[in-house]
């Protein structure tokens, strides 16, 4: 052996019986419990009539079209993809104000905070929706929009906020949504911009650079690329918190769910189903953030 | 050495006290320094070298005392302290550069963002400066990418490039591995010598008898004696000044 030898070869973790052993005894347990379901609970399984619901073959454009729970998951995905847009605005916003001079800003920003975190989403949801629809909405018109103006009543529209007879719903459940979701991101952005080392406000503010300018060209640049990691988990954690909000009747995949379920009564095969999809969905994003994670660490000077 | 004139002192500290909460960090401090004048600022840690300095540019308040810089007094919350911190380089002794940027661009965006200079003027003005401190060749390299050393010259640069009157530098090589030191002190010597007025905390006492002008000697957050250098190493007044010293092990 020299200077330059390789290092003698270690082990490579493998399988040993013991593994084995736990596997099968975890593979019994799961056959036993599905058998003794299936033995007790006298259930008839028809997978196929809840397949159904995921896609139906229509007469008239003779293919196959999405049926509710692909649609519903389709709602779950806007709603998703919407409220963190305007959670994450929130959550800037509020972030700033956490960690800013001004005493005033910083008290507001901190009882937004604790009053959100501190209360069930099922809880806020409620109050705020029956104050957003029966409040807000008539206050700003929403159900006077003219469901067949030409901007609304388009594919494009129908793309991006679904259908429109439905849209003061999913406007509603929305908000509601955001400004939940908004006090989590208002704490992600805060540690990220209290993370920054003091050392980068003293040496931007002793070059002369108004605060003003040193939060946007030297904290929240820096703040940025510590802020994105959790937000990509906020975005799925709010795919699962969508699911809420079926309790507001808006026409998400778990409320659609309820439906088939009491429908067809076939309770087993619609919540696996939908806990597939979920997963599916959730899981997808949560590799592909870990891709983006990893392809942004390597080509970091 | 600097040469008596009628000009008023660059900056001008008079009774300053600072306290951090009920801990007095600086008490009546009074410090002339004039334009061209290198001081030098030793002591042990805690003494408030560094608190001292940072009053100047207000990257802390005082409470009581006044700091004038080139005639303009310097206050907590003063509206236009960018104005005062563009005549104010300051040198830290963790560097802050800004990670997320090139080095021409740690050294373009102040003067820039102060609408001091166009964008080609900036660069032009950043170059000299990092062939300045002999780091030109670094320009379009990021930060983390540097060593202590190099990082250091080129915080030295970001501040020259605001052409300030005078340059604070907060112990500079107190962060570094010994072999990088000697290249950041070649560079302050050679502002030193080029005419550049600087109050400098250090404890590189070998830099201090080089460079100096006056050693300003601080305990317990006091001036507890000015000299000139020879008679400040070879025959302290003060006992403080004798045991700081005598602890002092070779430099």
């Amino acid at each position: 052996m020299d200077r330059n030898s390789p290092p003698p070869q270690q082990g490579k973790p493998r399988f040993t019986i013991v593994d084995f052993l736990l596997f099968a005894a975890l593979a019994a347990l799961i056959i036993y419990a599905v058998y003794r379901v299936n033995d007790v609970l006298v259930y008839h399984w028809n997978w196929s009539r809840v397949l159904g619901f995921l896609v139906k073959y229509d007469q008239e454009s003779e293919s196959w079209v999405s049926n509710l729970l692909l649609q519903g998951l389709a709602t779950t995905l806007r709603l998703a993809i919407w409220a963190t847009v305007f959670a994450t605005l929130v959550g800037v916003v509020m972030g700033y104000w956490r960690t800013c001079q001004n005493l005033a800003l910083r008290i507001v920003s901190r009882c937004y905070v604790e009053l959100i975190r501190n209360i069930p989403p099922i809880v806020f949801i409620f109050i705020f929706y029956f104050f957003v629809s029966s409040q807000l909405f008539p206050a700003i018109g929403i159900h006077n929009i003219d469901k067949d103006n030409p901007w609304v009543a388009n594919e494009v529209f129908a793309f991006l906020f679904g259908n429109p007879a439905l849209l003061d719903n999913f406007l509603a459940g929305m908000i509601c949504l955001s400004l939940f979701e908004g006090a989590y991101i208002t704490e992600i952005v805060r540690a990220g911009i209290q993370s920054t080392p003091k050392g980068q406000w003293e040496a931007a503010r002793s070059i002369g650079l108004s605060p003003f300018n040193v939060l946007r060209d030297i904290i929240l640049p820096q703040a940025v690329r510590k802020i994105l990691p959790p937000l990509a988990g906020q975005f799925i954690t709010l795919i699962k918190d969508s699911a809420i909000i079926s309790l507001i009747s808006i026409q998400e995949l778990t409320f659609v769910a309820n439906e088939v379920a009491a429908t067809t009564t076939r309770v087993f095969e619609t919540w696996i189903l939908v806990g597939a999809m979920y997963f599916v969905l959730c899981y997808s994003f949560a590799l592909l953030f870990a891709h983006l994670e990893r392809r942004a660490k390597r080509s970091q000077r | 050495m600097s040469e008596s004139n009628n000009a008023p002192p660059l900056v001008e500290i008079s009774g300053l006290c600072k306290w951090f909460g009920e801990f007095s960090a600086l008490y009546d401090i009074n410090l002339q320094v004039n334009s061209g004048e290198r001081v030098v600022v030793c002591g042990p840690s805690g003494s408030g070298k560094s608190t001292m300095i940072r009053c100047i540019n207000q990257l802390e308040e005082h409470q009581a005392g006044t700091i004038r810089v080139d005639g303009r007094e310097v206050k907590p919350g003063m509206k236009q302290i960018e104005e005062v911190r563009r005549d104010v380089g300051m040198v830290f002794q963790s560097f802050n550069l800004f990670p997320h940027l090139t080095v021409v661009e740690n050294l373009t965006i102040g003067p820039v963002r102060n609408k001091l200079v166009s964008k080609t003027e900036a660069v032009e003005r950043a170059m000299h400066y990092l062939e300045r401190v002999h780091i030109a060749e670094q320009a379009n390299k990021y930060p983390p990418q540097l060593s202590g050393g190099q990082q250091q010259r080129v915080a030295i640069a970001r501040s020259l490039c605001l052409q300030p009157k005078i340059m604070l530098f907060d112990e500079p090589t107190s962060a570094l591995d010994p072999e990088m030191i000697a290249g950041v002190l070649d560079v302050m010597i050679e502002l030193a010598e080029g005419g550049m007025t600087m109050i400098c905390v250090t404890h590189e006492m070998g830099f201090a008898r080089r460079v100096a002008d006056r050693i300003v000697f601080m305990d317990f957050g006091e001036i507890v004696e000015v000299a000139e250098p020879e008679t400040f190493f070879n025959s302290p007044q003060t006992d403080r000044a004798k045991l700081f010293l005598s602890q002092l092990l070779g430099h």
